[in-house]
C-alpha cells in the first residue's frame, strides 16, 4: 500500500531512480503538465487538501509565535483580560492543527486515490487502443502499472507539501512586515534559500547520484541473479569460488560509492538547519535594530524558526520528485502519444454469422525491423470456411507471426489479407475477434475462478459448454476433483495450475469461444507426446464442422486428416500439401516426419 | 514477524557496522545537547530582547549551537548511510556466500528467485531504515531524557508533567498502532486482491484483446480501482486518527506544562527566561517519539528484508568433506548401493542398486517427477542419499572432495544457466585461462561455430542476463561446449534436447554423440532419440529402478 500515512522519509535516502534520459530533462515538465490535465476533474479536492495542508502549517507556526508573544508579554504583568484573546486562540490553534491535519491528510488521499483509479482505466483504455501494446513485454507492463502509483505521490507528497510551504512562506512574510518590514525582508531571503536554492540543489544532487548508482545496483541484481539461478552450473563447473568473489567486489564497490554519495547528499540537509538558525539569528539581529519591540522580536524569532522548518519540507518534496519522474514520463507518454481516439464506434455487423468465413493471403510479408530479414515473405494462404490447415516448421520460420497477422495484431508490411472479401484491416477493433481467435502464443491466465477465465471465451457460457470445451481439453478430472469445482481459484498467472493443465484451461477457453475461423498456436505444448496426440483430436473433433481451423505446431502427429499442411522456413511456403502427400516426398517434413517417429515409436515400443 | 525496531542480531554478524552503529548513538547524544543548548541560547536572547537589548554572547552562543546541529546532521546522516552501505554489503556477500556454501540443492526452486530479489534490490530497502528510521530511533531516547534533565534544573514542576505524560505516547501509540494493524489486517486480502487486479489486466491485455474483450474490461477496471480506494481509505481512516490522538495527546501534555509557567509568570514567581526555556524546549520532548512511531511503518520493508536476510544466511550448512580428502577416479566403476533418497514429502528414489561400468552409455528414461534428476544430482553432489551409498573407484562420495569430484564431471543440465558475461565466458565457465584454440575446438564440437559467426562480435559477444538473446537450441550448444572443454571421463546429460524442435534437436544430438564418445554417459531422456546410441536403458518409475534391452530404432520407421 504505497497511500501510507507516513510524511515522506527525510535525507537523501535511497537512489532508486533511473537516471533520466536528456530528452526528459529537456522536455520540460510535460510529463507533471500530462498528469496534472488528468487531475482536472479532482483540482477543487486537491486544492481544498493543499489549502488544508497550509492551514496545518499555518496553525504550527501560528501556535508557536502566539504562545511566546503570550509569554513574554505575560512577563510584563498586564491585566489578565489583556492576554484572554490570546490565550483562547493557542487553545484554538493547538486542537485545530491535529484537525486540520487529520482531514488534509484524508481528503488528499481520497482526492488522489479517486484520480488514480481514473488514471488505471485511462492508462487501460489506452493500452486497449494501441495495438503495438501487444508486442511490449511484460515488464515493461508491470512496470507501468508501479508508474501509475508515482502519480499518487507526486501529488501527496511533491505538489502538497510544496504548495503548503508557499502559502504559509507568503503569509509568514507578510505577517512579519506587518512588524518590521526589514525583518520581513531577511526572512524573505531565508525562505528563498530553504525553498527554492536547496531543493535545486538537492534534484542535481539526486539525479546525478541516480546515475552512478544505478548501473551497479543493475549489474549487481545481474550477480545476485547468476549466483543463485546459476548455482548448480557454477558447482558443477568449480566456478562458484570465482563468482562469489566478482560479486563481491561489486558489492564493495557499491558500497564505496553510496558512502561517498551520501556526503554530499546530507550536506543539503545540514545546510538546511544552518539556513533556519542563521535566519532566526539575522531577523532578530535586524528587528532590534530598527527598534521593534522586545515581545514582537521573541515573536519574529520563533516565527521565522517555524517558517524556515516548513519551507526545507520542499527539499524532500524535490528528491522525491526527481525520482519520480521517470516513472511519470512514460506515463505522460503513454497517455499522450495518442490520446485514445476513440476508434469509430463499430457499425452493426455487416457480416452476418452465417456468411461464409473465407480468409485469405495474398503475399503477405512481414518485416519487424527495417534491414531485418522478413518474419514472413510473401506467403499466400487460403482457408475457405470449413477448411483445415497446419502451419509447421522450424522455430523461427515465421509460424507465430502468421498467426498475428491473422489476428489483426501485426499489420502486413505488403500484400494483403481478406476475410469475407474484406480488408482485414478495415475490420474494427471488436470486430474481428467475433470471426477469427483461439489459442494465441503466451495465452494468459487471470487470477480468478476457472469458471471465470472460461467465461472470457464466450460470456454467458452454460454449464454443459463448459464442460463440453473443459472434455474436449481434458481438464474435466482435474476439476471435477477440485473441492471448488467450477470456482477454483487459479493463482496469480495461473500459478496454482501445473503447465500442461494451464495449457489445458487456455485451450477449453479458445473451444468454448469458438470463434468461425480458430487459430491453435501449439495447443499441446508441455504435455507428454500421447496426452498431447489425445488433446489435438479431441480439440479438432469438438470443433463445429462448418469453422475453419488453422493449427500451428512443432510437432507432426496427428496431422494427417487435415486438408493441408503448409510447411514454413525463413518466413517462406518450402513444401504445401496433405500429410501423407509431403511424407511420400522428400524434404523438409519427411525427414522431420521420420525422426520423430523413430523417437516417439522407438519410446513407446519401450514402455513394458 | 519480528517487529523489534532494532535487530541484535546485526551486531552480530556485521562486526564491521559496530563502531559506526556506536558513533550514530553519540552523535544522538551529542544532538540531545545541541537541542536544549539551542533553545537556552534562544531563550536568552529573547529574555534579553524583551528590554529592547541585544546579548550578543547568547546570540553568538544560538549561531555556534546552529552551526555545530547543522554539522550533526551531516555527520548523522553520512554515518548512518555508511552502516547501511557496509550491512547491505556484508549480508550480501554472507547471502551469496550461504548460497555456494550450502550447494544448489539448497538453493534450488522457488528459493533461488527469493535470494536473487533479496540480495540484489530487496536489501536497497534498508537505506530507508538506517537513514530515516534508526537515526530517529536513537533521538527518541535522547532527547527527552536531555529535554528532561535541562528542565529540571531550570523548573523541576514542569519537569514532572513531561515525565509524567511522556509515557502516554508509547502508550496510546502501541494501542492505536494494535487497532490500525488489526484493521489493515483485516482488510488485506482485499486490498492485494482489488490492488492485484489492475497488474494481472495489464498483464492479460493480449489474451483479452484476442477475445474482443479488452474494451469491456475499461468498467471493470474502473470499478475495482474505485473498490481499492474505499478499501484503501477505510484502513487510511483509523491510521490517520491514531495520529491525531498522539498528536492531541502531545499538544495536551504541552498545554499542561505552559498554563502552569504562564500563571507563576504572571504572578511574577518565575523568570522569562526560564519560561521561554520551558516553552521552547517542551514540544522538543514529546516529537521525536512520534516521528520515530511514524517513520517505523516506513521502515517496515527494510526490517524484514534484514530479518530475511539474517535468517536465511545463518542456516547452518551441511558440512564439508574434510580437506585432503580422497578424491575418486571417475574412470573407475560406478555402483549405486541401496540408495534411497526422500525429500519433505516424496521419495525419489527407493533402495537403488546399480553398476555403472567404465565406458558405458546409459540412457534414462521414465516420467516425469520419477527421480531421473535425482539420479544425476546424486552423482554430482547437490543430492546426498538419505540410506545407501554410492562409490566410484570404491571411493565414497560422501567422504569425497566434491570439488575434486566434480572436475571429472561434464554435466549438461536440461536448461543450463548463462551469465550474463561474454559468450567466451560463458563457455569456459570454471576454465577462464583456456587457450583460445581449445576454445575453438569446444564451438566447433558443440556445433556451435554457426552460432558464432552469426553473432556481431563473435566470441566475445556480451549476452544479456540469463543468456537473454540465445535460443533454446543455442544454450543447449552452449552448454554442450562447456562439457566438451570440461573433457571429463563422466558425462551427465539431463534431457538436452527437452524443448528443442526437430531441426534443433538434431543438431543438438549429433554434438552430444560426438561428446559420449569414448567417456562412462548418463543420458536422462525424455525425447529418446538418443536411445539408439545406448548400451544400456534404465527406466525409473516411482523411484525404482528396471532395465530394459534397447530395442533397435530403426524397425519402428514406418
Amino acid at each position: 500500500m504505497s497511500a501510507a500515512p507516513e510524511s515522506s522519509a527525510t535525507g537523501p535516502g535511497p537512489l532508486d531512480a533511473v537516471p533520466e534520459s536528456a530528452d526528459a530533462v529537456a522536455g520540460r515538465l510535460t510529463a507533471e503538465r500530462a498528469v496534472l490535465r488528468l487531475a482536472r476533474p479532482y483540482l477543487g479536492r486537491l486544492a481544498g487538501a493543499g489549502l488544508l495542508a497550509a492551514a496545518t502549517e499555518f496553525a504550527g507556526l501560528a501556535l508557536m509565535a502566539t504562545a511566546t508573544w503570550l509569554l513574554m508579554s505575560a512577563a510584563g504583568r498586564p491585566p489578565l483580560d489583556r492576554l484572554t484573546v490570546a490565550i483562547v486562540a493557542v487553545r484554538a490553534l493547538a486542537i485545530s492543527r491535529g484537525v486540520f491535519r487529520y482531514t488534509e491528510r484524508l481528503a488528499g488521499h481520497d482526492a488522489v486515490l479517486r484520480m488514480i483509479t481514473d488514471v488505471r482505466a485511462r492508462v487501460f483504455a489506452t493500452l486497449t487502443a494501441r495495438r503495438d501494446a501487444q508486442h511490449r513485454s511484460g515488464d515493461v507492463l508491470s512496470r507501468l502499472v508501479s508508474d501509475v502509483e508515482a502519480v499518487q505521490d507526486l501529488l501527496l507528497r511533491v505538489l502538497v507539501p510544496a504548495s503548503a510551504a508557499a502559502v504559509v512562506g507568503v503569509l509568514a512574510v507578510a505577517g512579519a512586515a506587518l512588524i518590521s518590514p526589514p525583518a520581513a525582508g531577511v526572512l524573505a531571503l531565508g525562505l528563498v534559500v530553504a525553498a527554492v536554492a536547496l531543493p535545486a540543489l538537492a534534484t542535481v544532487i539526486t539525479r546525478r547520484s541516480a546515475a552512478e548508482v544505478a548501473p551497479l545496483r543493475g549489474a549487481l541484481a545481474t550477480d545476485a541473479v547468476d549466483l543463485t539461478h546459476g548455482a548448480a552450473d557454477l558447482a558443477a563447473f568449480g566456478a562458484t569460488d570465482a563468482a562469489l568473489r566478482a560479486a563481491e567486489q561489486r558489492a564493495g564497490r557499491l558500497a564505496r560509492l553510496e558512502r561517498r554519495l551520501a556526503a554530499t547528499g546530507f550536506a543539503v540537509d545540514a545546510a538546511g538547519v544552518l539556513v533556519a538558525g542563521l535566519t532566526a539569528a539575522a531577523v532578530v539581529l535586524v528587528a532590534l535594530a530598527s527598534d521593534v519591540a522586545g515581545v514582537l522580536v521573541g515573536v519574529l524569532a520563533v516565527g521565522t524558526l517555524a517558517a524556515v522548518e516548513v519551507a526545507l519540507a520542499v527539499v524532500s518534496a524535490a528528491r522525491q520528485w526527481t525520482q519520480l519522474r521517470p516513472g511519470l514520463a512514460r506515463v505522460a507518454a503513454l497517455l499522450d502519444a495518442d490520446t485514445p481516439t476513440p476508434t469509430p464506434s463499430p457499425a452493426p455487423p455487416v457480416t452476418d454469422p452465417a456468411d461464409p468465413h473465407d480468409l485469405r493471403f495474398v503475399e503477405v510479408s512481414v518485416r519487424y525491423r527495417t534491414g531485418a530479414a522478413p518474419a514472413l515473405d510473401r506467403v499466400s494462404l487460403d482457408l475457405p470456411a470449413g477448411r483445415r490447415i497446419a502451419v509447421v516448421g522450424p522455430s523461427g520460420a515465421g509460424k507465430s507471426t502468421l498467426a498475428a497477422v491473422l489476428t489483426g495484431a501485426v499489420r502486413p508490411a505488403s500484400g494483403h489479407v481478406t476475410l469475407a472479401g474484406r480488408d482485414l484491416g478495415t475490420y474494427a477493433e471488436e470486430e474481428l475477434p467475433r470471426s477469427v481467435g483461439g489459442l494465441l502464443a503466451e495465452a494468459y491466465v487471470f487470477h480468478a475462478t476457472v469458471r471465470e477465465n472460461l467465461l472470457l471465451g464466450r460470456a454467458g457460457a452454460d454449464e454443459d459448454e463448459l464442460t463440453a470445451a473443459v472434455t474436449a481439453a481434458g481438464l474435466l478430472d482435474w476439476v471435477r476433483a477440485q473441492p471448488a469445482g467450477w470456482d477454483t481459484v487459479v493463482g496469480e498467472e495461473g500459478g496454482q495450475l501445473s503447465g500442461g493443465q494451464r495449457q489445458r484451461l487456455a485451450l477449453a477457453r479458445a473451444l468454448l469461444a469458438a470463434p468461425p475461423v480458430l487459430v491453435l498456436d501449439e495447443p499441446t505444448e508441455g504435455l507428454d507426446p500421447a496426452a498431447a496426440d489425445a488433446v489435438l483430436a479431441s480439440a479438432l473433433a469438438a470443433t463445429p464442422a462448418g469453422h475453419s481451423v488453422l493449427l500451428i505446431s512443432h510437432r507432426l502427429s496427428g496431422l494427417a486428416d487435415l486438408d493441408e499442411i503448409v510447411v514454413l522456413d525463413g518466413g517462406r511456403v518450402i513444401q504445401r500439401g496433405r500429410h501423407a502427400e509431403l511424407v511420400a516426398a522428400p524434404g523438409w517434413y519427411r525427414d522431420q516426419w521420420l525422426l520423430q517417429v523413430a523417437a516417439e515409436r522407438g519410446y513407446l515400443a519401450l514402455a513394458p | 514477524m519480528n517487529r523489534r525496531p532494532f535487530d541484535p542480531r546485526l551486531l552480530r554478524r556485521v562486526p564491521a557496522a559496530r563502531r559506526d552503529l556506536a558513533v550514530l548513538a553519540l552523535l544522538g547524544v551529542l544532538a540531545a545537547a545541541l537541542i536544549v543548548a539551542q533553545a537556552t541560547a534562544l531563550a536568552s536572547v529573547l529574555a534579553t530582547a524583551f528590554d529592547g537589548r541585544l546579548n550578543r554572547s547568547a546570540l553568538a552562543g544560538l549561531v555556534v549551537a546552529v552551526a555545530a546541529r547543522s554539522a550533526l546532521v551531516w555527520a548523522q546522516g553520512t554515518v548512518s548511510a555508511r552502516v547501511a552501505a557496509t550491512v547491505k554489503a556484508t549480508l550480501r556477500a554472507d547471502l551469496l556466500g550461504a548460497v555456494g556454501r550450502h550447494g544448489p540443492g539448497w538453493v534450488a526452486g522457488q528459493r533461488a528467485g527469493e535470494l536473487a530479489t533479496l540480495a540484489g534490490r530487496g536489501l536497497d530497502a534498508l537505506d530507508a531504515y538506517f537513514t530515516g528510521y534508526l537515526p530517529q530511533l536513537v533521538l527518541s531516547v535522547t532527547v527527552p531524557v536531555a529535554v528532561l534533565a535541562r528542565i529540571v534544573v531550570a523548573d523541576w514542576g514542569s519537569a514532572l508533567i513531561i515525565a509524567l505524560t511522556l509515557p502516554l505516547i508509547p502508550v496510546f501509540g502501541a494501542l492505536l498502532g494494535w487497532q490500525a494493524q488489526a484493521a489493515t489486517e483485516r482488510q488485506w486480502r482485499r486490498l492485494a486482491l482489488l490492488g492485484g487486479h489492475f497488474l494481472d489486466m495489464v498483464a492479460g491485455l493480449p489474451t483479452l484483446r484476442a477475445f474482443g474483450r479488452a474494451r469491456a474490461q475499461t468498467e471493470v477496471v474502473r470499478r475495482m480501482a474505485d473498490g481499492h480506494r474505499v478499501a484503501t481509505m477505510k484502513t487510511l481512516r483509523i491510521a490517520f486518527l491514531s495520529a491525531l490522538v498522539l498528536e492531541l495527546v502531545a499538544t495536551l501534555s504541552v498545554a499542561l506544562v505552559a498554563v502552569p509557567v504562564g500563571i507563576r509568570l504572571l504572578g511574577g514567581g518565575l523568570a522569562l527566561h526560564t519560561a521561554l526555556l520551558v516553552l521552547l524546549l517542551t514540544p522538543e520532548a514529546y516529537l521525536p517519539l512520534r516521528a520515530a512511531g511514524s517513520r517505523f511503518h516506513a521502515s517496515m520493508e527494510g526490517l524484514t528484508a534484514l530479518d530475511e536476510a539474517l535468517t536465511v544466511s545463518a542456516a547452518p550448512a551441511t558440512p564439508r568433506a574434510a580437506e585432503g580428502a580422497a578424491t575418486p577416479d571417475g574412470r573407475g566403476e560406478i555402483r549405486f548401493e541401496a540408495v534411497t533418497v526422500t525429500y519433505e514429502r516424496t521419495t525419489a528414489l527407493r533402495d537403488v542398486t546399480l553398476t555403472v561400468r567404465p565406458g558405458e552409455r546409459i540412457a534414462v528414461i521414465g516420467p516425469s517427477g520419477a527421480g531421473k534428476s535425482t539420479l544425476l544430482g546424486l552423482l554430482l553432489g547437490f543430492v546426498t542419499p538419505t540410506s545407501g551409498r554410492i562409490t566410484v573407484d570404491g571411493v565414497d562420495l560422501a567422504t569425497a572432495d566434491p570439488d575434486a569430484w566434480r572436475r571429472q564431471l561434464a554435466w549438461v543440465p536440461q536448461r543450463a544457466h548463462l551469465f550474463a558475461a561474454s559468450l567466451a565466458d560463458n563457455i569456459r565457465l570454471g576454465a577462464p585461462d583456456t587457450p583460445p584454440e581449445a576454445l575453438a575446438a569446444a564451438v566447433r564440437d558443440a556445433a556451435l561455430d554457426d552460432v558464432v559467426a552469426g553473432l556481431p562480435d563473435g566470441l566475445t559477444t556480451l549476452l544479456g542476463e540469463r543468456g537473454h538473446g540465445l535460443s533454446s537450441g543455442q544454450r543447449q550448444r552452449v552448454a554442450l561446449a562447456r562439457a566438451f572443454l570440461r573433457d571429463a571421463p563422466v558425462v551427465l546429460l539431463d534431457e538436452p534436447t527437452a524443448r528443442l524442435d526437430t531441426a534443433a534437436e538434431a543438431v543438438v544430438l549429433d554434438a552430444t554423440r560426438r561428446l559420449v564418445t569414448g567417456r562412462t554417459a548418463l543420458l536422462v531422456a525424455h525425447r529418446p532419440a538418443l536411445l539408439a546410441d545406448a548400451d544400456r536403458i534404465l527406466r525409473i518409475e516411482d523411484g525404482r529402478v528396471t532395465e530394459l534391452t534397447p530395442e533397435p530404432t530403426g524397425k519402428a520407421t514406418r
